[in-house]
């Protein structure tokens, strides 16, 4: 009889990390670690930042050299599509046939990056960034372009626009909603957000909605938007990800824009597990929520290895992100959605500042601007549960690091 | 090639040849050094990759920054005057022979 491998499907962070705490929960038989992209599993997070601005090479971003897999007996397979879950025969098809037979199956497959359907979207230098062949493109075109236009001021697309105004490029930033980064973060970070990019001479244009792309022989030549025109040889387009649940859904796991998982990362089939930004995860209120961060598919992919294992290990600490932007550090802890009070803490001219957000006298979140100290107190409180006063955290004389560690 | 030593948790002892320019979390984690999270690859946003630097070339050590150091005020292991992130020290002839030993734990 064949031994039954730990199958992980999808060779991102996550997936090594899965891998990784398989092993670290005690698992000693196969691992197989399947990956579609032709290289071992890499940072992702420096591919809108160091890789595109050319202060990091493709090789740093790689997280374990050959040896560490052969000593830790992972077998991974790069360049290599699933084609599909038998679930009854708990066997993973390969595209070119192969099954392999699971005794435990991990998804994370990620996501992909959304586009838009409008006229002239196959123009050439119409481009996503979410792989490292995509960076490495981008950062191509870039060296030969004179102006970028950037549809999304999300976190990539601003990330984008700062590597790309450090290599000379002109740069307009288009934002269908009235300020940046709306999802993740509040008004006053917007704002200074907004100055700082206006500082570097980036073009800002919020509220304003993108029509479709104009060409020139093929080649993308304008965006059309709400405002008029916007000449661009290059375009990025920065509009969120779609999270790769294919597989799960074609094999009738329960998805629900994301594969749907409990705080274990189980899914509706209890040999598999899912992490990472294909998931959508259940909390104990019942709602869903959507993460795509670097946390959220290390921490998942602990408590999925835990529950393959026969352990539950579930995923409650706080949320936490951050941003890159030429040489500012935006830091979130907890999602500040919702609040009802919020006080500044550290100076905002002075470029190094906090947010600290309540609902109903809990603290729930709070934004860093450089105030890495802010960040990580602010982390061990929300896990914690405890929360400092407004007044508190608006007294510049107030400790914060003697109060953390007195919670 | 720069030499550096890790001294992994449990106390296995791996000696390195860094590539001038890397950070020294990356010639961990890329070798397999134990104990070196790194979550947030080299940001300097997480403070897991926390080691103490010893050894006769921790004296050529640059400073750590000011990001560095408030980052160090979390890390999860007793933090000492020798508490380091790996991934903001940068392998150069200057360190040579550095000894980083790996904290006990980093989350």
């Amino acid at each position: 009889m064949i031994e039954r491998a730990m199958v992980i499907v999808g060779a991102g962070q996550g997936g090594l990390q899965m891998a990784e705490s398989l092993r670290a929960e005690g698992w000693t038989g196969p691992i197989r670690l399947v990956g579609d992209e032709p290289v071992a599993p890499y940072n992702r997070p420096p591919l809108s930042k160091a890789v595109l601005s050319g202060e990091s090479g493709p090789d740093t971003l790689i997280i374990r050299g050959p040896d560490f897999f052969a000593k830790k007996g992972i077998d991974l397979e790069t360049a290599t599509r699933v084609a599909a879950i038998d679930r009854a025969a708990k066997e993973v098809v390969l595209a070119d046939g192969r099954r392999i037979a699971y005794a435990g199956l991990a998804l994370a497959t990620g996501s992909r990056a959304r586009t838009l359907p409008l006229p002239g979207a196959d123009l050439d230098g119409i481009v996503t960034l979410r792989t490292l062949a995509d960076a490495l493109a981008l950062k191509e075109r870039l060296a030969g372009a004179r102006s970028l236009a950037v549809v999304g001021g999300g976190f990539i697309g601003l990330e984008v626009a700062a590597s790309a105004r450090k290599a000379g490029v002109e740069v307009t930033v288009i934002e269908a909603v009235p300020r940046l980064m709306a999802r993740a973060v509040s008004e006053p970070i917007s704002a200074w957000y907004a100055a700082l990019h206006a500082r570097h001479g980036v073009r800002i244009l919020c509220s304003t909605g993108v029509e479709g792309f104009l060409g020139e022989a093929g080649r993308v030549a304008a965006v059309a938007t709400s405002a008029g025109p916007i000449a661009a040889d290059v375009v990025v387009v920065g509009v969120g990800v779609v999270p790769d649940d294919d597989l799960a859904r074609a094999c009738g796991l329960a998805c629900d824009r994301g594969v749907v998982v409990d705080e274990c990362s189980r899914t509706s089939d209890p040999a598999i597990v899912a992490l990472g930004d294909c998931t959508a995860r259940r909390l104990p209120d019942g709602t869903l929520r959507r993460l795509e961060s670097v946390q959220n598919a290390v921490e998942q992919a602990k408590s999925g290895a835990a529950w393959l294992m026969g352990k539950e290990r579930p995923f409650i600490a706080t949320p936490w992100f951050w941003s890159d932007q030429y040489d500012v550090k935006l830091q979130m802890a907890g999602l500040s959605a919702g609040h009802d009070r919020s006080v500044v803490r550290g100076s905002p001219d002075d470029g190094a500042f906090s947010i600290f957000y309540w609902r109903g006298g809990r603290l729930v979140a709070c934004d860093g601007v450089n105030r890495p100290q802010d960040h990580m107190a602010a982390r061990k409180l929300l896990d914690k549960g405890v929360s400092p006063s407004p007044d508190e955290i608006a007294d510049p004389a107030f400790d914060l690091a003697a109060f953390v560690r007195a919670a | 090639m720069v030499k550096v030593v890790f001294i992994e948790p449990a106390g296995g002892e791996v000696s390195l040849d860094a590539t001038e320019g890397w950070s020294l979390m990356q010639v961990a984690t890329s070798q397999g050094v134990e104990g070196i999270d790194a979550e947030c690859g080299g940001s300097c946003a997480c403070a897991t990759c926390h080691c103490y630097a010893e050894g006769e070339a921790a004296a050529h050590l640059p400073p750590p920054s000011e990001a560095e150091l408030a980052m160090l005020e979390h890390v999860v292991a007793e933090r000492r005057p020798s508490s380091r992130l790996s991934c903001q020290i940068k392998a150069t002839p200057m360190i040579d022979g550095l000894i980083l030993r790996v904290a006990e734990t980093q989350s």
